[in-house]
């Protein structure tokens, strides 16, 4: 595996998907992998049912903690369009990974805008390595439906330098007992989507690998 | 279970975690806030440390009173708020600033810029000019707690109360920080009269007033030797005077650039800037917000750029630093695309929803409050027309009401949130009854703070550490005051809302309509076995879209096209029709009465298909 220095995690989606959560596993495990860190996130008015983004650096030194337009190494989209809201965020080649899941935002559900039909299209038309990962599903499939943030963080764990053991690990000592089994089955499971998804991607990125 | 201890670990904290940690190792006893994003997490976190008394006051005022109080008494105290709090606070702090403190006190205050969740952007160091108050601003979680901890040597050296400044991406950030042992304060706690330092009369104020001159030239001595100031040097050409987390902007952006470090912004460090501006050819100050330090580094004939090329407007990041020092636009970013917003939005199952959307049909004006019903000013409620401070719906329906006379009875109803109304609502109900007025107001009773994340309040029934404690009775208490009419009316019952409503609006009196009905977000809410789930009952839709106008975003317009809708044997006409979003729905029932054609039901109940 090869080892980088730093890089730029930003985590997006919706208020009550679990971001914070999933940055927070995320975080500690860069943290126990040795790298500094800062996680950015906003609370109060946005997570009524508003857009939720995240930044997450880490390296040996970080100073700034908000991630700068264009240097978003990977991202983790928990819902379908908002992948499109943070565009000028990421890296040209960046890596996305696209939870397929729908939440429709206000003005799509009271019938004054339309849900583009066509996200999973747009992104890949740039120049970036998309992964559409349906967290839903598998984290049903895994025994908690409630998991689908565990599901993307499992994604998200094959694009970084740091073992698989830390994350479960982390999960493990994050999630109430009861929960833990299907939590860390939902973490591998989502591990696996991304790495089958990865080598069906034509334009590649052999990242990690 | 309580926090008792802390080992030398490396931990990821936010910088309110931090100044948490910091709070308890600096031995603080006593503590008092009232939640506001970004601070409240402070007070939060410090109420699972063993040892430390914590409470939420009804406004910060109060808290810094009491924090005021437990130095008076001899220990360690701290207060904390959002930048508007401090506003409110200010009328102590600033006679705080002549008594000084015996314990060491600290006001933490947390300035929200680019307004995340605030109904205006202040920059609060300019609160430690006005008062006279020393102020320290960390960068990051780090120096929160070193910070917070010399806050309070400072605080009992030189007999002040000392302010701490964060702001959201210090708050909020989460970043590596070491815990240390405790230390404890050399004063000793217990009842000590000193009337010529504790009591402002003029006669003992103004020889504080003297004092508190010689003190603030004691702390400008002392900023020059203060470890949180820095020079870091580099290179001499493009150098920088910053502080707080524009620092680490700076640093992001220009790693080899010689930097002047200010960690406390009030005083400042007058010898020690005027050395580093005359070792460098071009000092450029960059700040968040206000051009406080330009200003009175400018006023030491220091030659500097600063807010002519740095925003003093929002939220300052790496890329607008550049772009404003350099000049140079970032490249190759991909365009942004155009996509339905997401703006917040009522939670589906929201009480407020309900007595909003009665609210709504009345026609009437609505001077409004700050919390999660402020969202209620959007569409399609659009059921608010002002919001301005906590608690100044009240006082503005009353000066509305009072300006149009007759004109306006029956056009204007005030509408305030509990943990607002026990903030400042209160005085404004007195106004009303004390100088004859004919407003109604609506108290929005859902047993918690909402928006900040469901802090009891004094209507709670709990306290900060989830102890039983008397809930305050809304209702006796308006009526205590002289309102003859109070009238209690369940908020998911919209028809019952509007009759009384209109009744109240339209009487000659005072009156106040307290909603009842528990925040959906509460535990037991959430919990709860006997949730009903409305669904629409397939083909008696006739897409006439009145549900929508409750904007809840369980209810989904699903569009047809004239295709679709003959086969589903709608009319041709027919656009669309709505659906439940099972997931989502709380099973309110708020929607049901709003369907003309009875289209709307509870599952299993009431079909007849």
């Amino acid at each position: 595996m090869l080892m980088k220095q730093s890089g730029n995690i930003l985590l997006c989606g919706v208020g009550g998907q679990g971001i914070l959560l999933a940055s927070e596993v995320l975080s500690s495990v860069l943290l126990k992998a040795g790298y500094d860190v800062k996680q950015s996130e906003v609370h109060g008015m946005a997570q009524r049912g508003g857009s939720v983004v995240s930044h997450i650096r880490y390296g040996g030194k970080v100073y700034s903690p908000l991630i700068e337009p264009g240097t978003a190494d990977t991202t983790v989209s928990f819902e379908l369009l908002e992948a499109l809201r943070y565009l000028p965020f990421y890296r040209r080649d960046g890596t996305i990974i696209v939870n397929t899941q729908k939440i429709l935002p206000s003005p799509v559900a009271s019938g004054m805008a339309t849900y583009p039909d066509d996200v999973l299209d747009q992104l890949t038309a740039l120049e970036l390595s998309v992964h559409p990962v349906n967290a839903f599903e598998i984290a049903a499939a895994a025994g908690e439906k409630r998991a689908a943030n565990m599901v993307l963080l499992g994604a998200l764990s094959a694009f970084l330098p740091v073992k698989e053991e830390l994350f479960l690990d982390t999960v493990e000592g994050r999630v109430p007992e009861k929960f833990r089994k299907a939590n860390l089955e939902a973490f591998r499971r989502g591990r696996e989507a991304a790495s089958i998804k990865k080598t069906r991607n034509v334009k590649g990125n052999d990242e990690g690998s | 279970m309580k926090k008792t201890r802390s080992d030398k670990e490396k931990m990821l904290l936010s910088g309110n975690e931090a100044l948490a940690l910091a709070a308890f190792e600096a031995g603080v006893k006593v503590a008092s806030a009232y939640p506001g994003t970004p601070s409240t997490e402070i007070l939060e976190n410090l109420s699972r440390y063993e040892g430390v008394y914590t409470e939420w006051a009804p406004n910060e005022k109060v808290a810094f009173e009491v924090a005021l109080g437990a130095s008076f008494a001899g220990v360690r105290a701290l207060a904390t708020m959002k930048h508007v709090g401090l506003n409110v606070a200010a009328d102590p702090l600033f006679t705080a600033a002549y008594t000084g403190v015996r314990g060491g006190l600290v006001l933490i205050v947390a300035d929200d810029p680019d307004m995340h969740s605030s109904q205006n952007e202040q920059d609060s160091r300019n609160y430690a000019f006005a008062a006279k108050v020393p102020m320290l601003e960390p960068s990051d979680a780090a120096e929160a707690k070193d910070f917070l901890k010399s806050a309070y040597r400072i605080s009992e050296e030189f007999d002040t109360p000392v302010l701490l400044k964060s702001s959201t991406r210090v708050s909020h950030v989460k970043g590596v920080v070491t815990t240390d042992g405790t230390e404890t304060s050399s004063v000793t706690p217990g009842i000590e009269k000193m009337p010529e330092k504790f009591v402002m009369l003029p006669a003992n104020a103004r020889k504080r007033r003297i004092e508190l001159a010689a003190r603030m030239e004691r702390l400008r001595d002392f900023s020059e030797t203060y470890s949180g100031n820095r020079t870091e040097w580099g290179d001499r050409k493009r150098c920088f005077i910053t502080s707080g987390v524009s620092y680490l902007y700076v640093k992001e952006v220009f790693p080899e650039a010689s930097v002047l470090k200010l960690g406390m912004v009030w005083p400042l460090p007058g010898k020690m800037i005027k050395e580093f501006a005359g070792k460098v050819e071009e000092v450029f100050i960059v700040e968040e917000l206000d051009p406080f330090l330009e200003l009175h580094i400018r006023a030491m004939g220091i030659a500097c750029r600063g807010k002519d090329l740095v925003p003093a407007i929002g939220e300052l990041n790496p890329t607008i630093v550049r772009q404003s020092i350099t000049g140079k636009k970032a490249e190759g970013i991909f365009e942004p695309a155009a996509i339905p917003m997401r703006p917040p939005n009522l939670c589906p199952g929201c009480p407020h929803r309900g007595i909003f959307y009665a609210i709504s049909k009345l026609g009437a004006f609505v001077t409004g409050d700050i919390g999660c019903y402020t969202l209620a000013a959007l569409k399609p409620l659009s059921a608010m027309d002002t919001c301005v401070c906590m608690g100044a719906g009240i006082g503005n329906a009353h000066g509305m009401a009072k300006a149009l006379g007759k004109e306006g009875l029956g056009k204007i109803v005030a509408v305030i949130g509990d943990s607002t109304f026990f903030h400042s609502g209160i005085t404004g109900l007195i106004d009303i009854v004390f100088n004859r007025g004919d407003s109604t107001v609506v108290i929005l009773d859902n047993r918690t703070t909402g928006m900040t994340g469901h802090q009891p309040h004094p209507a709670s029934g709990m306290t900060i550490t989830g102890d039983p404690t008397v809930a305050v009775d809304i209702g006796a208490l308006c009526r205590a005051v002289g309102v003859k009419h109070v009238r209690t009316v369940n908020p998911h019952d919209i028809v019952e809302c509007g009759k009384v409503l209109k009744e109240e609006i339209e009487r000659p009196e005072p009156s106040v309509i307290i909603t009842k009905a528990p925040c959906v977000l509460l535990p037991e809410m959430k919990k709860r076995k006997d949730k009903k789930l409305y669904v629409v009952v397939s083909g008696k839709c006739t897409g006439c879209r009145s549900c929508l106008k409750l904007g809840c975003p369980a209810i989904e317009w699903v569009p047809l096209t004239e295709e679709e809708a003959k086969q589903k044997g709608c009319k041709a006409k027919q656009k669309g029709y709505s659906q439940i979003n099972a997931v989502l729905c709380d099973g309110c029932g708020q929607c049901a009465p709003l369907c003309k054609f009875k289209a709307i039901v509870v599952e299993g109940e009431g079909s007849d298909e």
